[in-house]
Formats: C-alpha cells, structure tokens, sequence
C-alpha cells in the first residue's frame, strides 16, 4: 500500500515539478530560486510545419528531449509543431517511416528519436532530422550522456534542427542572466534561455546592475551596491570566486567587455563627472577614454572592435555616440527624439539595440540599422530598459513593466515574434551570454 | 501515514532541488556605533548647532552615555534632516535648502574627523546607468554648496543610488519628485 501510494505521489511530483517548484521555493527560508515561465505572443509570417516524434515515453517530463525541442522550436516563433498523434504506429526507426503519414500532415519536416539506457547508468540519445518533401535524411546524430546532461542534450539536438532548417545559428543552449528583487532582497541569477535551471550567482539586500558575460562566457563582470557604493566586480563561473575589478573614489559601474575579453570600458565619476575610462581584465592599466563636463556612459564595444558606442549628454540631451577605442573625436549616431540611450550592438555589426523615449514619453526598445539610420521601435510597452542581443542576432531580451511588475521580454529584432517571461518577484538587467558553440 | 510518509518525502525532495550555493554578500563593514560627536570637544562645538538641545540633554543625563543626544539624530536639530530634493531633470540645490547645506558643513567644520557620504538619486524613468550620473550630478552639486561653505572634500564622498533606492513606485509626480534627491549619510550610521 505504502510503495502504489508512493508511485503516485511520485509521478505527479514529476509532471508538475517544473510549474510548482518556484511556488514551493517561496516558502524556504535561504536563497529563493524560482523558474521563469514564457508565453508566446505572436509569430512570424511563414513558419515551417514540422513534427517532432516522441523519442521515448519512460523519461521525467521535465528531462524529455520531445517536450524540450518541441517547446525551443515553438518559442522560436520560426516552427509550427503538428499532433503527431494521429500517425499510429509512430516511427522509431529510419525504416519505420511512411512519408505519405506525414505529407497527408502538410509536415515540411519529421525528427524521429531515441533514448536507450546503456552500460553504467548511461544513455544514448539518437536522432534523425528528416525533410518530407525531398524524402531525404537531413541530419542523424547520436549522443552517449549521463542522464543529468538529458535536457542540455535536447538543447543541442534542437539547435541542429533550428540551423539545418533555417540556415541560422541556435541559441536554446545559450544562457540568461538576470536580477531578481523579492521584498528587500536582490539576486543575480543566470538561467538557460528558455527559463529552466536558474541559479543565483550573487545574493544580498543590497542592489545590483549591469550584469555583462565576458566573451567566452566563463565570467560575469556586474555592478554591486554591498559596500554602499557602486563597485565592479568580476566573477569566476566555473570557480564561484570574483575580484574587485573597479573601487575607485565615487561610482563604478557599466562594465563592458572588449571582443577579445583583455580589457573592459567602464564608467567611473573618480573626476568629478562621469567618464569612460578603459581598463585590463586584471583591473590594472586605468585609462580615460572621454573627457568634458557632460555625462558620458553605458560604454559597448562593437563585434568588430571597432568602435565604443556610449550614451552621452554632451549635445544637450541623452543620444547614442560613438568613438575608436584608443581614444579619439565621437561621432553622434542618433538623431531623432530627445532620448537614445542604452546602445547594444547586433553580432553582425550591422544592427543597434537601443531605447528610446517617444513622443508620448514612453521608454521603449527600438532598433537603428546603422547604414541607413532607419529605426524601428519593437515593442509596445511602456517602461522598457536593458536590451540584449541572442548571439545570433536574431532576437532581443530587455526588461520592461506589466501591471508595474518588472518582467522579462523577447522580441525577434524585426519585431515580429515577441516572448514574455513571467516571474514571481520583480525581474530585471538581463544580458544574454554568447554562444557556446 | 502513507499520506504523511509520502508527504515528507516529496517535501525532501522540493528542499533538495531548491538548494543553491550563491555568493551572499558581506555585510558592509561598519565602523563603531558612536557617533563622530562624541568624539569631539563638546561644549564649544554645540554651539554651532542652530538647536541647544544637546547640552540641555546632556546636563539632564544619567548615568547611561547615550542618553547624550547626537545633534545628527535630534529631531529639534536641522542637521537630522538629511534630504534634498530636487527639480525634474535639474541638479540645482534650490534656496529651500540653502539652510540645511549650512548647517552640515557647519557641523563638518567643526568636526574634521567626521565624514558623510552624499548619495544621489533619480526618479524611476529611464535607464539605470543614465540615471546613477543623473544622481551623481546631484551629490556633486550638493558637495559643491557645502565646499563654499567651507567644508573639506576629505569629509565628504559623492556616490550615486540611481533609481536603485527608491521611496515609492507609483508612476506620478508626487512619487518622481521623492525619488530626485541626494541623501546625507555619517559615516557610521
């Protein structure tokens, strides 16, 4: 009686630990995690019909490569998934598959699997990426894992779907970081990028800001309030420990990494006013890069290392510039409205991020494509801040308010696929890490 | 009691699953609790106060030494006022508080071993890197009244909040205008 109980209990602990987990978290007294849960809000014009073939029905829902892919590709907003319900028996085997099943669905492409238990514990997870009209095999691969690595695993096998059908780079095995503010209490935390898996990497009851991965990933440079000031600080991912890059007399904060990640741009008021200075990862070789009496801030390097872009006030009010990073004249690059700040460049060179603050006063995200100067606004919200590039370019994350909570967004940089996260505490800062690989 | 067994086995497994090992900040260090005040001559330098309430109460006092009221932390004595607030997108100290900025650097004149920090900050609205050299701008103007006033720039430190330390979240006026201000702070405090 005790073991049928058990069983049940256990498998509804399974199907709704992904949901439930953050509302029990809540409850613990130490660091609280919590997931973040994402809806989808529009999608782009022509998405491709594909079905995804349960690869097995043994394994935890949360750790199923099935729900996993299927749920990456949908959020793309590139992918309409089909019921594969209806096509009894469903194919396992590269001989198992009838393609008329499949073109009777309209798919454009199939993904059979599998996931078989091996010597020691281990698993193979083994895939097949199908196109139905050509009725040819476009991709066929097979991993031999632990079963922690199940989720990363289906990351991976979605990535290669996401690339052979689209012809662009994945990014479901990317990482997000983020702020979380619950009641007196801020953390820095960094997810996978569809929610799962936060970890905190810093927590305390002071505020913190401007979370930057270096470029290999292996490092968050971040802005911390612990000492009552702004201080920069560098953290060691893979051995938790961090150093003061930054303590200077007054404020230090905006870390930016160069491309080659020897160096940062930061923003220090150590003169009196707010300049960018540039600095060595190690902390040592303090350098000014602007000089003058306005404010100049929120320093971003270009992909090419070509250009720091910057908010500055110099010409009367908050617009975007940008100058060589061994010092040199500043170029204006925005013209229009009052207030272009916050500049996040595409990794192709060819696309800024930016806010801007419209007519109606509304702070919201907008793109300029830097050889015509055309500028869109993506979003519709009203209180948005801190966007940042997927690292194929294809997607933004920021921060915005809904029902004055602070939540996170996706949206395709041309605006038509949008995402929202919802969380339980206010969420804010996010940066999306680099590709890993 | 199968209920309750498979209860605290899925409670177990929620406290494991939510485990984490994250960096908890330090505290900030804090220096010893007495205030500057009590470190300096007192009678002489009470009498720069604008209030006499310190001397009255430290006549009055028993044994206990704090008793003696801190100038800094006497509600009847302006140097416990410690906001400043200003105009929107402006970093002007305004003549309003012409007699506060007074008083502090009175009271650092009078006391060289004691230091505050000015911490600026700005309303909500925008992003959060503009908005701490908006903040910033009004700690170094308030820092600039309090240097004409005599005050040493080696008793003072200017840092910025941004919109980080905010006292209201409503999206009106009232709240904006509470949140653009510098806030003075003794060092021990």
């Amino acid at each position: 009686m005790v073991s049928s109980n058990f069983k049940v209990m256990f498998s509804l602990y399974n199907s709704l630990m992904p949901r439930f987990l953050f509302f029990l978290c809540l409850f613990l007294p130490l660091t609280v995690r919590a997931a973040l849960d994402i809806e989808i809000v529009g999608g782009a014009a022509q998405q491709i019909p594909i079905a995804v073939v349960p690869f097995t029905q043994s394994v935890n829902p949360a750790d199923n490569p099935t729900v996993i892919i299927a749920a990456d590709l949908r959020r793309s907003g590139l992918f309409r998934l089909l019921e594969t319900g209806g096509v009894s028996p469903l194919p396992r085997e590269l001989a198992d598959v009838k393609y008329p099943d499949w073109t009777a669905l309209q798919a454009q492409a199939l993904v059979i699997g599998k996931v078989e238990p091996t010597a020691g514990g281990r698993l193979k997870v083994s895939f097949r990426l199908l196109d139905v009209l050509k009725q040819g095999q476009l991709a066929a691969l097979e991993y031999d894992i632990a079963p922690t690595q199940l989720r990363q695993t289906s990351h991976k096998i979605a990535d290669i779907i996401y690339q052979k059908l689209t012809g662009e780079m994945g990014v479901f095995s990317t990482r997000i970081t983020y702020v979380i503010k619950q009641g007196n209490r801020q953390s820095l935390m960094i997810a996978d990028a569809d929610g799962y898996n936060p970890q905190p990497v810093l927590a305390g009851t002071e505020p913190i800001i401007s979370p930057a991965w270096s470029p290999d990933g292996t490092k968050l440079a971040y802005v911390s309030f612990e000492k009552k000031k702004p201080v920069i600080y560098v953290q060691s991912l893979t051995s938790g420990q961090r150093v003061v890059l930054a303590n200077y007399k007054g404020n230090n904060s905006a870390p930016a990494w160069s491309p080659d990640g020897r160096k940062l741009a930061i923003v220090l008021s150590l003169s009196g006013n707010t300049q960018i200075y540039t600095i060595n990862a190690d902390g040592t070789g303090l350098q000014p890069l602007t000089h003058g009496l306005t404010i100049d801030t929120e320093p971003q390097w270009s992909p090419d290392g070509k250009w720091i872009y910057f908010t500055s006030d110099r010409g009367g009010s908050p617009q975007i510039y940008r100058i060589p990073p061994a010092g040199g004249n500043a170029q204006r690059v925005t013209f229009e409205g009052s207030y272009n700040v916050s500049p996040k460049l595409s990794p192709d060179n060819k696309l800024m991020a930016f806010v801007r603050r419209g007519d109606s006063g509304k702070f919201q995200i907008a793109t300029q494509e830097l050889a015509s100067g055309q500028v869109q606004v993506l979003s519709e919200t009203a209180r948005d801040e801190s966007p940042s590039f997927a690292p194929n370019g294809r997607l933004i994350i920021y921060a915005t308010h809904i029902n004055n909570k602070g939540v996170l967004s996706v949206v395709s940089a041309d605006g038509k696929v949008k995402q929202r996260f919802s969380e339980v505490g206010d969420v804010r800062e996010p940066a999306w890490s680099p590709s890993t690989n | 009691m199968n209920k309750k067994f498979a209860i605290s086995v899925i409670m177990s497994l929620f406290l494991a699953a939510c485990a984490s090992k994250p960096i908890e900040e330090p505290k900030a260090p804090t220096t010893d609790n007495s205030p500057p005040a009590a470190t300096a001559p007192a009678p002489a330098s009470s009498s720069s106060d604008s209030s006499s309430s310190s001397s009255t109460t430290s006549a009055d006092s028993n044994a206990a030494p704090k008793a003696e009221l801190n100038p800094l932390k006497d509600p009847n004595n302006i140097l416990s006022t410690r906001s400043i607030f200003f105009d929107y997108d402006k970093d002007e100290v305004k003549s309003e508080y012409r007699a506060l900025v007074e008083a502090h650097a009175k009271y650092l004149v009078a006391h060289p071993n004691a230091k505050l920090v000015l911490q600026g900050n700005a309303d909500d609205r925008g992003s959060r890197e503009y908005n701490l050299a908006l903040g910033q701008r009004r700690s170094v103007a308030v820092r600039k009244v309090l240097n004409a006033l005599g005050a040493s720039d080696t008793q003072i430190e200017t840092i910025s909040y941004g919109k980080e330390k905010q006292r209201c979240s409503d999206q009106t006026e009232a709240c904006w205008a509470q949140n653009r201000r510098v806030d003075i702070v003794y060092e021990g405090e």
